[in-house]
């Protein structure tokens, strides 16, 4: 089951420039929550300090908080730790091109010591199936290689790849930009059914897509969040000038 | 500024609808005009505009549905598009009220003059003076004169149901004039939905404006008054 993520005044640095400042906010668990706002306002840095992936910027910096269920992510745990609770996936589907299809959901899981067969086999079948591609890949799984699927199939497959290692959250950083609408209605369709069981926050510049999948939404604006509200709230009467400004297409 | 073209269509929708409105708004009072004059050149003159209203209805549905496909308009956007969609609906009945009091009047005039009981004139003022205020709430995006134009509402609905009482008295007591009793009861009630369709009007742009949802709060605010005094276990 998924779990929910405090946010306490975060800040993060790339060398002297402060991209995000003073970042506060509860993400419930089991839910999609969506990050919206014009580039470089600070969403995907924000998505990268929830796992530990800024810091591998040798010039990135942060301070604050990030709590995720009961682990504090910066003062419990190492890097890799935090990594295996918290997926992520990426707008340019990215799946080992010369790995088979099994070996793609199961590299992580060997990386992390498994080595049972039969164990590996039923957690390959569970994630494929949790990422909805089971069923067009099941006679393939060991003679195609990851990069053989079509970019759509191929952003499932990165899905299953997170899903099996059974994290907690996974993070979506515009996991739908680079795919046709059939996919990425496939990676929406997904999503809902994920929520139940993971806790999801997806950046995305699609304020449609927002709206479809997520009951959250954050707006970022030049490294601050300027609004945290329901979806329905922020799409149809948001509390901030700004927020209304960027989502009218009024700036952005 | 960003999607000029979009908001270049926004206010060609907002004008449209204040073309719409303003035949609404003659033909209610060319029908005002009709009753106190009894004059069926009048009456004419509504049923004609009455089709252009209609037209524009078409015209104007087409044009916010197209935004609503092609832009896909959010916050404010999005809540001036529906609100131009309900207004529309409402002026279109106000057309039919118009037309609704003129088929009266061309009734009555082949009826000889009876004095009721009834004050249609100033109820027709004051649900005209609704109307036009909340197109005036419209025009300006002011909600505050919004909800003055729901305040107003009460004054017409007890007006409706005096003229209801009167009239049917008088259609009881003296058969001679009971359709002109009718017919006049007819007026008073097109003329108690004018009203209804001006607070509806007032309430979208309410909701525009501000994002509040303000229908049925009387209503509901009854509800609740009266199940708080019930009396338990009923």
């Amino acid at each position: 089951m998924g779990v929910g993520i405090e946010v306490t005044n975060l800040n993060a640095w790339y060398g002297t420039n402060h991209t995000l400042q003073d970042i506060t906010l509860n993400i419930p668990a089991n839910h999609a929550t969506a990050l919206i706002g014009p580039s470089g306002c600070g969403k995907s840095t924000f998505v990268r300090c929830l796992n530990r992936m800024h810091e591998t910027n040798p010039i990135a910096r942060v301070t604050g908080s990030v709590r995720v269920g009961d682990l504090d992510i910066y003062a419990d745990a190492k890097p890799v730790q935090v990594r295996r609770r918290i997926g992520m996936v990426f707008q340019r589907p990215n799946p080992f091109p010369t790995m088979s299809i099994y070996d793609n959901v199961a590299s992580g899981l060997k990386l992390n010591g498994y080595s049972n067969r039969r164990v590996l086999d039923d957690i390959v079948e569970k994630s494929l199936r949790n990422s909805a591609l089971w069923d067009e890949v099941k006679d393939d799984l060991k003679k195609k290689s990851g990069a053989s699927l079509s970019g759509g199939q191929q952003q499932r497959l990165c899905i299953a790849r997170a899903l099996a290692v059974d994290p907690e959250v996974l993070l979506m950083d515009e996991p739908a930009s680079a795919l046709d609408p059939v996919s990425t209605s496939k990676i929406e369709d997904l999503i809902f059914q994920l929520k139940t069981q993971y806790t999801i926050v997806i950046v995305t510049h699609n304020m449609q897509q927002a709206a479809r999948v997520a009951e959250k939404t954050g707006f970022f604006l030049n490294g601050r969040m300027v609004e945290f509200d329901s979806t329905h709230k922020i799409f149809t009467n948001p509390s901030d000038k700004r927020t209304e400004d960027y989502i009218t297409g009024r700036f952005g | 500024m960003t999607r000029i073209r979009f908001q270049r269509s926004l206010d060609e929708l907002k004008e449209n609808l204040l073309v719409m409105a303003g035949l609404a708004e003659q033909a209610i009072q060319r029908a005002i005009e009709a009753y106190r004059v009894r004059d069926l050149s009048i009456c004419d003159l509504v049923s004609r505009s009455e089709n252009a209203i209609n037209r524009m209805e078409r015209d104007i549905d087409q044009a916010a549905l197209d935004l609503l496909a092609m832009e896909q308009p959010m916050a404010i956007d999005l809540r001036f598009v529906l609100s131009v969609i309900k207004i529309n609906a409402d002026l279109e009945r106000v057309g039919d009220s118009a037309k609704s009091i003129s088929d009266r009047v061309r009734n009555m005039e082949q009826m000889a003059m009876a004095d009721l009981p009834v004050d249609i004139p100033r109820m027709a003022t004051l649900s005209a003076e609704m109307v036009r205020k909340s197109l005036q709430s419209f025009i300006e995006g002011n909600a505050e004169i919004a909800r003055n134009v729901l305040t107003m509402d009460d004054a017409v609905d007890a007006m409706n149901r005096a003229a209801y009482k009167a009239l049917t008295k008088v259609m009881e007591e003296q058969s001679q004039i009971a359709p002109q009793a009718l017919n006049a009861l007819m007026i008073s009630r097109a003329l108690e939905r004018v009203a209804d369709h001006a607070t509806n009007i007032a309430e979208d742009v309410i909701f525009w404006v501000e994002g509040d949802d303000v229908r049925h709060r009387k209503s509901v605010a009854m509800q609740k008054d009266s199940n708080a005094s019930a009396p338990s276990g009923i």
